[in-house]
C-alpha cells in the first residue's frame, strides 16, 4: 500500500495552497483530485479578484491557478489527478478510484478540501436539457470555449450569478434577465453595476416558475414573489430563451468527513452540513483538517488562506512547529481576519462563530 | 428522435475579450453513427454541445430527456453509451478519435 505523510483531497484553491504550504515546510504530501486538471473552479474564473486586503487582488482566477501550479511544481508534492477518493478506512487509509482501478493510500494526516456542489432549484422542467448549473456554464464557456446557448435566464443574483451573467455577455450570449427571489441583489454592487451598464435587467423579488420545452428548453415563465417567496398572481411573464442557468448557492461536499465520523453541524450561513473545526482547521478527529468551501461556503481568497492554515498545522502536528510554520499561520490568520471584516462576510463569520460556540459545550 | 441537420460546431466561441482558446488537434468522432468534429483536450459533452446536441439520454421511467448539467461528474445527468459502454459520464470523459457516442435509453445496454 502506498503511504504519505499528508494526503490532501481536492486540488482547488484550498487544496493547492494546503499542499504547497505543507510541502514547502518539509512534509511528504500527496494531492488527489478527481479531475484530470487541477485548479478546481479557478480554471474557469476569468474575473479579477478584489478586496485590497487579499493577496491576489486584481488577479484573474485563471492566472492565480497558473501561479499556484508553478508553486506546486517547485515542491515535491505527488499529484494524483483523475482519481476520486471513494472511501476512508480506519487508520487514515483512503480508497482511491481512477477510471480503471481501485487502490489504497495510507496517510498520517488528512486535509479535506473537496469544495462544494451546486444547489438545484425546484420548478417544473428543471430537468430539461438546457438547464445548467452556473459552474457548468463557466466550464463550457471559459474552459472549452463553447456556448451553452444563445439566450439565457440567470436564476440568482449572488456573486456567481452576476459574474457568470457578465461572462455570458462577454461570450456574445444574450442574458434575458437575472431573477432574484430576495428583494435586493445579493452579490457585490460592482458586479451588478457592470451588468446594469450592459442593459441586463436584474429583477429582484422575481423567480422562475416553469421551464418550457419538450426535448430541451425553449422558454421560461417568471413571476414576482411576495415577502414569503410565494408567487404573486397575474405577474407571470413568458420569456423566449434556450438556456436557464442556476446560481442558487452551493452545498459543502462533506461525504468523507461524515464517513470519518467528524462531528457535523447544520449551519445555514455556511451552506449546509459542515464539520466542526477549530482555528487550526482541525476537525474533532485528530489529524483530519478541512479548508475552503467544504468548511463553509465562502470564496476562493479565503479558501487559499484556510488552505495555508490547514497545511501548516498538519505539518506541525507531524513534525512540530518551527519559526517558519508559525509565521505562515500568523500571516494567513491576519489576512483572513482582514478579508472577513467586510459586510459580505457577516454571514460567514456568524456561521464560523456558531462552530466555535459549539466547541464550548 | 426528430431528424435534424446539424450545423457543425456552431456553438464555438471564436473571439473573446479575455480568453484565447487553443484548439489543438481536430478529432473526428461519431454521434448516432454520424461523424462530428471536436478538439483534443475537451470532453465528449463539450464537443456535443459545440455541435448543437443537447439531449444526451432519456430516463427509464418517464422517458424524460436529460442533458449536460453539472460538468464535474457529480450529477449523472449526462450518462451516455460510449463505445458501447453505458452510464459513461460524458461531462468528464475525454474526447478520443473515432469514439462512438450514442444517447442512452433508460439504464442503457451492457456491452
Amino acid at each position: 500500500m502506498r503511504e504519505t505523510g499528508i494526503a490532501v483531497v481536492g486540488g482547488g484553491p484550498a487544496g493547492l495552497c494546503a499542499a504547497i504550504t505543507a510541502s514547502r515546510l518539509g512534509a511528504q504530501v500527496c494531492l488527489i483530485d478527481d479531475n484530470d486538471r487541477l485548479g478546481g473552479q479557478l480554471i474557469k474564473q476569468t474575473h479579477k479578484f478584489f478586496g485590497d486586503k487579499s493577496h491576489y487582488c486584481g488577479t484573474r482566477g485563471i492566472d492565480i491557478a497558473s501561479i499556484l501550479f508553478q508553486e506546486l511544481e517547485s515542491t515535491s508534492t505527488r499529484v494524483i489527478p483523475g482519481t476520486s477518493v471513494v472511501g476512508l478506512y480506519p487508520g487514515h487509509v483512503l480508497g482511491l478510484a481512477d477510471r480503471s482501478r481501485f487502490s489504497k493510500l495510507a496517510c498520517k494526516s488528512l486535509i479535506v478540501a473537496t469544495g462544494a456542489a451546486e444547489n438545484n432549484l425546484l420548478f417544473p422542467g428543471n430537468d430539461l436539457p438546457g438547464v445548467y448549473g452556473a459552474g457548468a456554464v463557466q466550464t463550457l464557456m471559459n474552459v472549452h470555449g463553447v456556448r451553452p446557448g444563445r439566450r439565457v435566464l440567470m436564476v440568482g443574483s449572488g456573486n456567481i450569478g452576476l459574474i457568470v451573467s457578465y461572462q455570458l455577455v462577454q461570450a456574445e450570449i444574450q442574458v434575458a434577465a437575472v431573477v432574484e427571489a430576495l428583494p435586493n441583489i445579493s452579490g457585490y454592487h460592482v458586479h451588478a453595476a457592470k451588468l446594469a451598464r450592459l442593459g441586463v435587467p436584474i429583477l429582484t423579488s422575481h423567480t422562475i416558475k416553469t421551464a418550457l420545452g419538450h426535448e430541451s428548453v425553449t422558454g421560461a415563465v417568471i413571476c414576482k414573489v411576495d415577502k414569503n417567496f410565494g408567487p404573486v398572481p397575474r405577474t407571470e411573464r413568458q420569456l423566449k430563451l434556450d438556456t436557464i442557468c442556476l446560481a442558487v448557492g452551493l452545498t459543502p461536499l462533506a461525504e468523507i468527513l461524515w464517513q470519518a465520523g467528524c462531528q457535523m453541524a447544520y449551519v445555514p450561513e455556511l451552506g449546509g452540513h459542515v464539520a466542526w473545526h477549530d482555528e487550526k482547521m482541525q476537525t474533532n478527529q485528530k489529524g483530519i483538517y478541512v479548508a475552503g468551501d467544504v468548511s463553509g461556503i465562502e470564496e476562493a481568497s479565503t479558501a487559499m488562506l484556510e488552505g495555508r492554515v490547514a497545511g501548516a498545522h498538519a505539518f506541525e502536528q507531524l513534525r512540530g512547529s518551527n519559526t517558519q510554520s508559525r509565521r505562515i499561520i500568523e500571516q494567513a490568520r491576519t489576512e483572513l481576519r482582514a478579508i472577513r471584516q467586510g459586510p459580505f462576510s457577516r454571514r460567514v463569520v456568524c456561521g464560523k462563530n456558531k462552530l466555535v460556540e459549539m466547541a464550548g459545550k | 428522435m426528430p431528424k435534424k441537420t446539424f450545423s457543425r460546431n456552431q456553438n464555438r466561441i471564436t473571439e473573446h475579450p479575455i480568453l484565447e482558446f487553443e484548439r489543438k488537434k481536430r478529432i473526428r468522432f461519431f454521434f448516432q453513427g454520424r461523424p462530428l468534429y471536436g478538439y483534443e483536450g475537451e470532453t465528449i459533452a463539450a464537443a456535443l454541445v459545440a455541435n448543437g446536441i443537447r439531449v444526451f439520454r432519456h430516463t427509464e421511467k418517464l422517458n424524460r430527456p436529460r442533458g449536460f448539467f453539472c460538468a464535474v461528474g457529480k450529477c449523472s445527468s449526462c450518462l451516455m453509451q460510449v463505445d458501447g459502454q453505458p452510464n459513461t459520464m460524458v461531462c468528464i470523459e475525454p474526447l478520443r478519435p473515432g469514439v462512438r457516442v450514442e444517447p442512452q435509453q433508460g439504464r442503457g445496454k451492457l456491452p
